[in-house]
């Protein structure tokens, strides 16, 4: 596999970079808010919104199913918050009913609609799986225009962002309007989600929204660096997993790149300057050598 | 005989139900406690990394069944748990980051793992993730001289395994689930009870993969149980109605799926009754229902507005007034409440009307009323001898509060305050 790569491997390695880094920017904030699984959760619910909006539109339209994933996405957000206010039902099993209701209704209308003429190469299978090598151009655009519409909504409400990232309570009381700063905050992460499916699938979109920005974490303590960080770890994450599977044929590339990312994971936990596991323990081991530890037998 | 299953629709219609419900109950039974102890997505975490347990198994066993693939799924359950606890104790990685990384390299691993050694073995993520419920009856084994669906050893192995083990650590577990400090400190190894029970919520998932599929055992380990909370606050209940509803979904799931009704996919099916319980349950459960505690708010508000007409007149009486006008405004209460509240005093015989809008207190009225305005009156008093208020602020707390200050409250005020004549404004106290 040397020499020039054809189009199709130069389309997939733009394609799941791009995604990489812009999952990995905007699960930072996920990973702060700690809503790491409700992002998961939002994949899954994006499902049965996909397969209603093939339904009704009746022929494959990527912008109507990605809308109707998008609605999806969104009233799977309104049942996990409604659940935890106004019923017993705590957070995480709202969480864990919304991934396994909605995937399962989704899962029907998907068995509905390969019956249907037609149904079965509606290609709907690949918004669960991802279909990474088979990346189309549209797919890209798509992508492109994610990264750049995450940029923007990330530049213009960088303050209030990291405000709600960091302290809900404290932007309540001031006055900020954070509940609807974190609906854009979650609004912003079903969108990625949704522009993501098609290409990397429910699973890939769960792992690139988390580990980049968790790696990042152990890196720095200011929010600015870690964005940059996680997009980073998302880029190369995405390229170096499409990268090996295109030397490596049979392994599939979603969990290469997921293993991608893991492997950059594990390096920041033990290696990362000053959170990491390695610089924990000699610090911990300096501070006994400047003061002793207390001797326990007399 | 050996083909029996094959060949008939009606025995598959059965194990498919059997199949379901065993999976189901076993699931549901461990799930009350990943419920109540808030650990639900654990059990989505477990149920995607027992994969590379279950590639591992049938690398070295080379089959699909026996309880090869449930020891390789226990002991990749506890590295799932074990890992993500690791990782938040020793990194401090917040729990769902640590949850989230860990599930997700694990299920990679395991499809890496599938896909480059076991190619051509009828595993595939898709099938680990949904089930397929068609194909799991009809790789039938001979167990205990009956052709049964290979995947029935398992599972009945598992809901033994489930069932003795909340029977027998039924008090540890009860205790740590509600109170861990209190179980750690009468003596008894919370970690490795945790332990064992992420073992078999492993054990169980695995078991039910190859005709549930992870996601669906996901909504059987949670959502069953999180209906039966609903419906219950205790917890022998809870874990009997999740047992009861997820067998019922399992049944009611498969009929619907089936090719009479809607002919689509088993799993998926289950899985949107078992949300369809929820939601009725959500709706309509006797204590924690959303109705019933719309009604409770009410009935609570009809009351109070009852009471708030019934002291108003009183006190237009005493004033040397006859009558007062139908509304009550002082707590906002919606018209048609207030006019509910007229017509409830009036068939009581509590109040009757005196033209117009008018209205006078009968005798009974009068009794229900000196009661209220001596619970008010009292209050006041109650409120100026120990809490130094100016006079113009007792009102309000008392008009709160005389709703909620019964005869014996009443009496333990009075005897407090020497039974007063009077309250702090000079009006007698009835």
């Amino acid at each position: 596999m040397n020499g020039v790569l054809d189009y199709n491997a130069r389309l997939v390695l733009a394609g799941v970079s791009l995604l990489g880094a812009s999952a990995g920017a905007i699960g930072c904030f996920a990973v702060l808010r700690r809503r790491a699984l409700t992002g998961d959760a939002l994949a899954h619910a994006a499902l049965p919104g996909l397969c209603l909006a093939f339904l009704l539109w009746g022929e494959r339209h990527l912008p109507v199913l990605l809308g109707g994933a998008a609605c999806s996405g969104v009233a799977g957000i309104g049942v996990i918050g409604g659940l935890r206010r106004y019923t017993r039902i705590k957070e995480d099993a709202a969480i864990a009913i919304v991934l396994s209701v909605f995937t399962g209704l989704g899962t029907v209308l998907l068995s509905l609609i390969r019956q249907r003429p037609g149904g079965s190469r509606a290609g709907l299978d690949s918004f669960i799986f991802g279909k990474t090598a088979g990346m189309t151009w549209e797919d890209l655009q798509w992508i492109a225009a994610l990264a750049g519409a995450t940029l923007l909504v990330v530049g213009l409400a960088y303050k209030e962002l990291k405000l709600v990232a960091f302290d809900p309570a404290f932007a309540r009381v001031q006055g900020w309007p954070a509940f609807t700063i974190d609906f854009v905050l979650m609004l912003l992460i079903v969108v990625a989600i949704v522009i993501g499916l098609p290409a990397a699938g429910v699973l890939l979109m769960a792992a690139l929204l988390v580990i980049p920005g968790a790696a990042a974490r152990f890196w720095t303590d200011r929010l600015d660096r870690m964005l940059l960080a996680a997009a980073l770890i998302g880029l190369v994450s995405g390229g170096v997993g499409a990268g090996l599977t295109i030397v490596w044929v049979k392994v599939p590339t979603g969990p290469a790149i997921i293993l991608t990312a893991a492997s950059i994971f594990l390096i920041s936990l033990l290696l990362a300057p000053r959170r990491g596991v390695v610089a924990q323990r000699l610090r911990r081991r300096c501070a006994w050598q400047i003061l002793p530890p207390p001797e326990c037998e007399p | 005989m050996t083909q029996a299953i094959v060949a008939s629709p009606a025995l598959q219609a059965l194990w498919s139900i059997i199949l379901g419900a065993i999976g189901g109950v076993a699931c549901a039974i461990l799930g009350c406690f990943l419920v109540l102890r808030r650990l639900s997505m654990l059990g989505d975490a477990i149920s995607h990394g027992v994969l590379p347990g279950i590639a591992v198994a049938v690398l070295l066993t080379g089959h699909l069944s026996g309880p090869g693939i449930i020891l390789g799924a226990m002991a990749f359950g506890v590295v799932t748990a074990l890992m993500s606890q690791l990782l938040t104790s020793v990194a401090r990685v917040t729990e769902d980051a640590s949850l989230g990384v860990v599930f997700t390299s694990l299920f990679a691993v395991g499809v890496v793992m599938i896909s480059v050694l076991l190619p051509h073995r009828d595993l595939d993520p898709g099938c680990v993730l949904f089930g397929d419920f068609t194909n799991a009856v009809l790789r039938t084994i001979t167990w205990a001289g009956l052709e049964v669906p290979r995947a029935v050893p398992n599972l009945v192995l598992t809901l033994g395994l489930t069932v003795g083990f909340v029977v027998l650590l039924w008090k540890e577990l009860k205790i740590s689930t509600f109170d861990a400090g209190l179980a750690a400190a009468l003596g008894f190894s919370v970690t490795l009870l945790h332990y064992l029970f992420v073992a078999l919520v492993a054990a169980c998932t695995v078991a039910a993969f190859e005709s549930l599929g992870s996601i669906l055992v996901l909504a059987m380990l949670v959502v069953p149980p999180a209906t039966a909370h609903l419906l219950t606050d205790r917890l022998a209940t809870m874990v009997a109605w999740a047992a009861a509803l997820a067998a019922s979904a399992a049944a009611l799931g498969y009929l619907l799926a089936s090719r009479w009704v809607f002919d689509c996919n088993v799993g998926g099916m289950i899985a949107t009754v078992a949300g369809g319980q929820f939601a009725l349950a959500l709706a309509a459960a006797p204590r924690h229902g959303l109705l019933a505690r719309q009604a409770r708010n009410w009935r609570l508000a009809l009351r109070m507005a009852r009471e708030e007409i019934l002291g108003s007149l009183y006190r237009a009486a005493e004033s040397g007034q006859a009558s007062a006008a139908v509304v009550v405004r002082s707590h906002s209460l919606p018209r048609w409440l207030v006019r509910l509240a007229h017509w409830q005093l009036r068939r009581r015989g509590a109040i009757e009307p005196r033209g117009g809008d008018q209205w006078r207190l009968t005798a009974v009225g009068r009794a229900e009323a000196e009661a209220l305005v001596r619970a008010h009156r009292l209050w006041e008093a109650f409120l100026e001898r120990h809490f130094d208020l100016p006079l113009d602020h007792l009102h309000a707390p008392a008009a709160a509060l005389e709703h909620f200050i019964g005869p014996q409250l009443q009496s333990e005020l009075a005897a407090e305050l020497q039974t007063p004549p009077v309250d702090p404004h000079g009006r007698r106290i009835p």
